[in-house]
């Protein structure tokens, strides 16, 4: 499978819209791993990283999860299709910056992805529409474990699995949900919302990670500490905290539309109007825009089926994606002008909003 | 005193004679008058052999900061400057450094989690096969001969295991 053909066919985040759910748009484990005897890939000269990086490969093809994925080296990947990758959650930043000797390999289905020479030798990552944390989990340990198999692991009883960095010691792994949260965003209670969660041993970051923005009202969720717990306990942990951000963000949800509802139902309305209309738009107005519209969606406002579409152009409006689709780069304005034309296309035979649901009930 | 030391550095006549113990090791420079002023031997609290002479041959090993991990060169400067790790061995060099980070890191400070059974057995009959191999050795040396038959027929069994049960 080629890059490009990756890029148009049918993936677990775009296309499945059975799993999609209210708030929880998407949940990621992703397990970090060494092989004992080689250092870091940080501090491994180049030669050593090419040789670790074909002792990975051939490990982590031979999983049948891995059938008919894609096993590319970064070095072989246009910037474009880099920074695509990143917008699909297949690869991080930091991978696409990196020097020789990284790679990464993707599932057919990009639900598994496994990034070779990040900062770890191995970064092995599961992705699920909806919220489903305890499957993502399951899905990930089998693969860890058919790896262990073929790769003797950099392993110590007491600090777990050895890391390049020591925050990531132990399970080394990190549980993430992608959650939408544009009530308590509206409400201004996200401050408070973040400041009980660190409370709780847990991080919030914007949707690309570490210093990205949360355009869209969309949040990453995931444990901070590594160490000191199992992993079904964190993931237990994590699932408790996601579940009551949930129930803040519908309750919320409920105060906006007791206090003022005719207010809400005007930003999704007007929201709509834009995406039909708009000939320039940026991609943090889209992301708003589209936003809104989830939430309409969630409120009853839209069919249940359009909840796909949406988590489909949150992806599809990022600024490679749509480079993609125009076979070229685009300086950024020419983008907007792109994006606004995709967007207008797809809304023209969207559901028109009906207001006219039952407030009394949720959802 | 027929013949003269002469200086390290310049070759003339040496006039001071300095002798310091560095790891154990003396360390012995004869300077002329002006190199020693020029070097500033006369300092005795600023000069070091090991600056002047020994750069190359001696490494500065100030306890803690002159740590290095064996297997990858990495040293304690480095994580400070890349907070990262050179290899997975790094962690038992730098141990006195990393557990005491671990609690205000972390949730605990010991694993509880997952274990990577399949590796570690993998791992324990390695050691083993390598520890057999040079009883072995030490058997034949010795003409220990019975006993390194029993060994030989011990190190058979542990591959016969390592074949059968942990092949991929």
């Amino acid at each position: 499978m080629s890059i490009s053909e990756l890029i148009d066919s049918q993936s677990e985040l775009t296309d499945t819209a059975s799993s999609k759910t209210p708030i929880v748009l998407m949940t990621r484990v992703r397990l970090a791993r060494n092989v004992a005897g080689f250092s870091f890939p940080g501090w491994a000269k180049s030669a050593q990283r090419e040789e670790i990086l074909e002792k990975l490969r051939s490990a982590v093809t031979a999983l049948p999860q891995m059938k008919r994925g894609i096993n590319v080296a970064i070095g072989e990947l246009s910037e474009l299709e880099k920074q695509i990758l990143v917008e699909r959650h297949l690869i991080s930043r930091e991978l696409s910056g990196a020097k020789s000797g990284a790679g990464v390999i993707i599932s057919k289905d990009q639900a598994f992805s496994v990034m070779m020479n990040e900062e770890d030798h191995l970064r092995i990552q599961v992705l699920r529409s909806g919220f489903q944390l305890k499957k993502a989990w399951n899905a990930i340990n089998d693969l860890d474990s058919a790896l262990e198999e073929s790769l003797d692991y950099a392993f110590s009883p007491t600090l777990g699995y050895l890391t390049a960095c020591p925050t990531n010691l132990g399970t080394a792994m990190r549980a993430s949900a992608m959650m939408h949260l544009p009530a308590l965003v509206i409400s201004n209670q996200m401050e408070k919302v973040v400041r009980a969660v660190n409370q709780l041993g847990m991080v919030v970051r914007g949707l690309f990670g570490e210093g990205s923005d949360a355009s869209g009202s969309i949040f990453q969720i995931s444990n901070q500490t590594t160490l000191g717990e199992a992993e079904d306990d964190l993931i237990k942990r994590l699932h408790s905290v996601l579940q009551s951000i949930v129930e803040h963000e519908l309750n919320a949800r409920e105060k906006l539309m007791e206090a003022d509802s005719g207010k809400l139902f005007d930003k999704i309305g007007r929201a709509y109007g834009i995406l039909q209309n708009s000939h320039v738009l940026s991609s943090s107005e889209a992301m708003n825009l589209l936003s809104l519209i989830r939430l309409g969606v969630d409120l009853g406002a839209f069919p249940d089926g359009s909840r796909c579409v949406i988590d489909r152009l949150f992806i599809e409006a990022q600024p490679g994606h749509l480079q993609h689709a125009q076979k070229g780069e685009l300086e950024p304005n020419q983008r907007d002008v792109m994006r606004a034309a995709r967007l207008r296309s797809e809304f023209a035979n969207f559901a028109r909003p009906d207001f006219n649901f039952s407030t009394n009930g949720k959802n | 005193m027929a013949n003269p030391l002469k200086c390290d550095l310049c070759s003339k006549p040496a006039t001071v004679h300095l002798t310091q113990i560095v790891n154990n090791k003396v360390h012995k420079v004869d300077l002329c008058e002006a190199c020693a002023q020029a070097k500033g031997v006369t300092d005795p609290s600023g000069f070091s052999l090991a600056d002047l002479l020994l750069k190359a041959s001696l490494n500065p090993e100030s306890p803690g900061a002159g740590l290095r991990c064996e297997r990858c060169g990495f040293s304690q400067n480095d994580f400070k400057k890349h907070g990262r790790f050179g290899c997975p061995v790094c962690y038992e060099t730098f141990r006195g450094l990393v557990e005491p980070m671990l609690e205000n890191m972390h949730n605990g400070i010991a694993h509880a989690g997952k274990i990577p059974h399949r590796a570690l057995e993998r791992k324990s009959l390695y050691d083993r096969l390598t520890k057999l191999e040079l009883d072995l050795t030490e058997a034949i040396k010795s003409e220990r001969y019975e006993d390194a038959a029993r060994t030989r027929d011990e190190i058979n069994r542990v591959k016969q295991a390592f074949t059968t049960k942990l092949a991929p």
